[in-house]
């Protein structure tokens, strides 16, 4: 089955990964920029990231046959870092024309912070002001329940288009306000810290399949690139059609990201040439 | 899937995963040291309860999320100082 990985961060990657993500039917993956394990120094750091986003790995994704689309922010960690935020948010819209941006993101909260969710509104007016996409991280294990209410909150205030948000990492006692509210969700199958394959089938079963997707957020530290067909085994195993398990993991990221103009996606079954 | 035919999957994985809690929590116990005052043995204990009680609903784990989670202070953002940036 064709999918789509809408959360993969291949910098932090081996190419012999885009080797096996395209032998297991990844047909493109979408990269938001993140915190790189190490707190950078400039804004001229996020420049030379922001060029490898652009340039870089979708050239890398190519050779494999999988396209690679990306989001530009400054993460929510190194946000705390308010004056450091507000140079890279002046370098970001130099990058929202590349062809494959399809908006600003990962953006979000880590510890909940007051700088945090300063640099997270001024994203949102960044987003506004260019009629961009967003995609939202919320925190992990004890802080997300409060920090995904916070967001809400934020959003709340904002005037925005809430197909166009995603909301990403969403677990058991956070899916519920997120759909809710009208945006859409973002499932991250991690090891240990987040979903697993069979409790994301649950929440799909508990809560439809409208405006959720599921995501590896593959990256430096314990993740699996190849999450998102340990899913797909999962649904088939429980015996949910072939249809269900393919807007999961294909049309409902292809329809959320279609509201990008910059998002064109090759038909998988007319690719010739890899 | 029925719940025969779920109970019949998951049975041994169940099981699997219990034995790995008590036998982590016995690991604590036998090592040395004291921890029967820090506040995630009562989390963890509790969790235990939430998973052995009857729930009409079928959420417990939704109930172990909230369990494992910072309180949300529905006024947080007066706290914070900031202006709403509406």
């Amino acid at each position: 089955m064709y999918y789509i990985d809408p959360h993969l961060h291949m910098v932090s990657r081996t190419t012999d990964d885009y080797e096996t993500l395209a032998k297991m039917g990844c047909v493109a993956i979408s990269e938001p920029a993140f915190w790189a394990g190490f707190d950078r120094g400039s804004a001229e750091s996020f420049r030379d990231y922001f060029r490898q986003l652009t340039e870089v790995e979708p050239k890398r994704a190519a050779q494999y046959g999988i396209q690679h689309f990306t989001w530009l922010c400054i993460n929510a960690k190194e946000a705390e870092n308010v004056e450091l935020s507000r140079e890279v948010l002046k370098v970001i819209p130099e990058f929202l024309d590349c062809p494959n941006v399809l908006g600003i993101g990962e953006i979000g909260l880590n510890k909940n912070t007051r700088n945090e969710a300063i640099i997270f509104q001024e994203h949102m007016e960044l987003a506004i002001a260019y009629e961009q996409q967003v995609l939202i991280h919320t925190p992990h294990l004890e802080d997300k329940y409060q920090g995904t209410r916070m967001i809400l909150d934020m959003l709340g205030k904002h005037d925005i288009d809430r197909t166009r948000v995603l909301v990403d990492h969403v677990e058991e006692h956070t899916v519920g306000p997120v759909l809710e509210a009208g945006y859409w969700a973002g499932m991250t199958l991690y090891p240990v810290t987040k979903c697993t394959p069979a409790r994301a089938v649950d929440i799909i079963e508990r809560h439809g399949s409208d405006r959720l997707c599921v995501n590896s957020a593959g990256d430096w530290g314990p993740s699996k690139p190849t999450a998102v067909p340990d899913l797909v085994l999962e649904m088939r195993r429980r015996g949910h059609s072939e249809s269900l398990i393919r807007k999961i993991v294909f049309d409902n990221p292809r329809q959320f990201f279609s509201q990008s103009k910059n998002f064109v996606l090759a038909d998988p079954e007319s690719r010739v040439g890899i | 899937m029925n719940s025969n035919q779920i109970l019949d999957r998951e049975f041994l994985e169940i099981r699997a995963k219990i034995l790995e809690v008590a036998a982590a929590l016995d690991r604590i116990q036998r090592a040395e040291g004291d921890v029967s005052s820090d506040s995630r043995m009562q989390l963890v204990a509790d969790a235990i309860t939430v998973i052995g009680t009857e729930q009409a609903d079928a959420i417990r784990a939704e109930k172990i999320q909230l369990l494992f989670s910072r309180e949300y202070d529905t006024k947080w953002l007066e706290g914070f100082e900031i202006a709403s940036r509406t």
